[in-house]
């Protein structure tokens, strides 16, 4: 597998707090990871592992009560952290665009979808026939049926699916440098998932952006993903190429998250696997190994913050049994 | 339990129409069948799973067996006796029978409850006297909840811990069947194996029937006894879960099956591509309602409704049931797979 050489996104040591009423809570914990150009990059965890807390982030839209507490978020070389308002703004639906799970969402019930799509290209001096002719294009790459029509008709008169095909095409309108989408198939059906996956996957090659794709759909992730980001408790746990990490997961959480999907399970069981034990209290963050609580295999080692170990080329685990893949393979450890 | 088997429920030909328009004077009054004449049944400690994209009918058909939504056809049977056509007071006494676990876990609950009030509230309903804080702390464990969280609200709970009062909720009442909507939709995998393996150990251990709905065809492998896949509100194809899967012999079943993400990235991907668009209800399709679909469509599949034809154990809605494997033709009337 090529490395990218040139990375759109580049975050190191990022820190947010919240201030809560029953004290500060600390969601990220020096997060790092690079998405290059026209890579598409999964981010999988668990709910409140801190995959809403890094989109917004990046997006400058953290909640009044958050902040960021020490990092970089270096998007085409600008630190996004030292950005003002305006600027962020300006970046925010032209460079960086977002599609999430609930696509009425993202679309306004009573104005028609090509008013829509012809007011989120107000930045632009093309004239509306010309921006309703680039609507129509665009709902017909996300494969709409009679897009000429679809500009006239309302958001409730789509499917699911075509709901979403919807806000992906108005999110790649503009055809930005990264697209974010959060959960974007985890309200569909199977088979609409599979469509809706291999649809980004076409309009990501066509347009030449990157994608920032999160979801705990591991069968997603596999299908979709070029590097897959693991994230537990608002660290990055493990990352790599989405085969390195899902054949030889290094770190303990990734390997117990893969072992819980029943779709791993090739044998028919009513047993389900299941991590025992509960996320720590991000109020008082253990200093050391942030999965320790949990994990089988733990040592008092770990109660010193493990570093984070490169087991192969662009793979890294956050765990101090991590070894590198060719030590791996002659002594396994138990 | 008496000495023969008898069945908990017994579903024929089940049919929920629902009336629409006119709206604000326009439009013509239409009606539309959300389930249209499905049939089966279900023994005590079984369970049964309804899978079918978003608007097949499952929902439907799950709020018609509890008696939340009025049926125009067909027969509903509990415990050998038939409820369709009860009143809401005579259906109250075999609501401690039934129970149902909703699809939004944090919506499902009272934001005004607290969760005590909540696990124990089917009692107050039905005037049974009970020792509350007893129960609460017996239904608690059970779901693996501590009496921590008895003086929680439901916005104070995590997904998981919601969807536990949930399960909670529905043992209550030691109910001998319990629906399940989409139980495990937005939970983290390994949440979702602690939800259905606690409903597994409760089906065990008390005898419950189950019906389960979801969208998850790796759950229902491992959960389901039988399986019925529905489409356009009918059942296409219903029998042992073991055997749809190992040989899927509707052609949507197959294609629903062929498209369930696997998380190996390595795996080559042998997918039967579909044509997005699902028929609108109000426009079923003539003949057999997948045809405007089926990649194994021949020129007369729009002539007529297929017959439920029998291949091994289930019953199939299809002319030309699939052999295994069966990839469809190569000039199949589909989208061409992407890439």
């Amino acid at each position: 597998m090529s490395l990218p050489t040139v990375n759109l996104l580049t975050i190191r040591d990022l820190n947010v707090r919240f201030a809560t009423e029953r004290g500060e809570l600390h969601a990220l914990r020096d997060v790092g990871l690079d998405i290059g150009k026209e890579r598409i990059v999964g981010i999988v965890g668990e709910s409140g592992c801190g995959k809403s807390t890094l989109i917004n982030a990046i997006l400058g839209l953290l909640a009044n009560n958050g902040r960021i507490d020490g990092g970089r978020i270096l998007f085409n070389g600008r630190d996004l952290t030292r950005l003002d308002p305006k600027s962020m703004q300006a970046l925010r639906g032209i460079e960086i665009a977002t599609v999430f799970q609930d696509p009425m969402g993202a679309l306004n019930p009573v104005i028609s979808v090509g008013r829509q799509m012809r007011n989120i290209q107000y930045r632009s001096s093309l004239r509306n026939k010309e921006k309703d002719a680039r609507s129509v294009a665009m709902l017909q790459r996300v494969r709409i049926p009679d897009a000429k029509q679809a500009l006239h008709r309302f958001p409730h008169e789509f499917s699911g699916g075509m709901k979403q095909r919807i806000a992906i095409a108005m999110a790649l309108m503009m055809e930005p440098a990264l697209l974010i989408a959060d959960e974007p198939t985890t309200a569909l059906d199977a088979t609409l998932e599979v469509a809706t996956i291999d649809l980004l996957k076409d309009l990501q090659a066509g347009i030449g952006c990157s994608v920032l794709f999160i979801s705990h759909h591991l069968g997603v992730i596999a299908e979709l993903c070029d590097e897959v980001v693991v994230m537990y408790a608002g660290e990055v746990v493990e990352r790599g190429s989405t085969s390195q990490v899902f054949n030889h997961p290094n770190h303990p959480y990734t390997a117990r998250l893969l072992e819980c999907d029943p779709a791993r399970q090739a044998k028919r069981t009513r047993l389900l696997p299941t991590i025992p034990g509960e996320i720590p209290d991000l109020r008082h963050r253990p200093p050391g190994c942030i999965f320790a609580s949990r994990c089988a295999d733990h040592r008092s080692a770990c109660q010193a913050p493990p570093p984070e170990i490169e087991v192969d080329n662009g793979h890294f685990a956050r765990c101090i049994h991590a070894r590198h893949h060719d030590e791996n393979s002659r002594s396994r450890r138990p | 339990m008496p000495g023969i088997m008898t069945k908990i429920l017994e579903v024929e030909d089940l049919e929920v129409a629902f009336r629409i328009g006119p709206a604000f004077g326009i439009g013509q009054r239409k009606e539309l069948l959300g389930v249209a004449g499905v049939g089966f049944d279900l023994d005590p400690g079984k369970t049964f799973a309804l899978v079918g994209e978003s608007g097949s009918g499952k929902t439907t058909l799950a709020r018609a067996v509890n008696g939340l939504q009025a049926i125009s056809a067909g027969r509903i049977v509990f415990d050998g006796q038939r409820i369709d056509d009860l009143d809401a007071r005579r259906m109250k006494p075999l609501r401690l029978r039934m129970s149902m676990m909703f699809q939004d876990p944090v919506g499902s609950l009272s934001p005004r409850m607290k969760v005590g009030d909540l696990v124990t509230e089917a009692y107050r309903i039905h005037g049974i006297d009970v020792d509350f804080r007893a129960e609460t702390e017996r239904l608690l464990s059970l779901v693996g909840l501590s009496m921590d969280v008895t003086d929680r609200f439901p916005h104070q709970l995590s997904g998981g811990q919601a969807r536990r009062v949930g399960v909670a909720r529905a043992i209550a009442l030691n109910p001998e069947l319990i629906i399940a909507d989409e139980p495990t939709a937005g939970l983290d995998v390994s949440i979702q194996g602690e939800v259905l393996n606690l409903l597994n150990d409760l089906r065990e251990r008390l005898g419950l029937a189950m019906i389960i709905i979801t969208h998850n065809l790796h759950v229902v492998r491992h959960v389901a006894d039988r399986m019925a896949v529905m489409y356009l509100g009918r059942f296409v194809e219903i029998g042992p879960t073991d055997e749809i899967f190992s040989a899927p012999a509707h052609p949507y079943t197959a294609a629903l099956l062929s498209a369930n993400p696997e998380p190996d990235p390595d795996r080559a991907k042998d997918r039967i591509a579909l044509p997005a668009e699902v028929p609108s209800l109000l426009h079923r399709p003539e003949g057999c309602e997948f045809h405007t679909r089926c990649p194994w469509a021949r020129q007369d599949c729009g002539d007529e409704i297929p017959e439920a034809v029998i291949v091994g154990q289930r019953r199939v809605a299809c002319r030309f049931p699939l052999e295994r494997g069966e990839r469809p033709p190569a000039d199949s009337p589909t989208d061409p797979p992407t890439k």
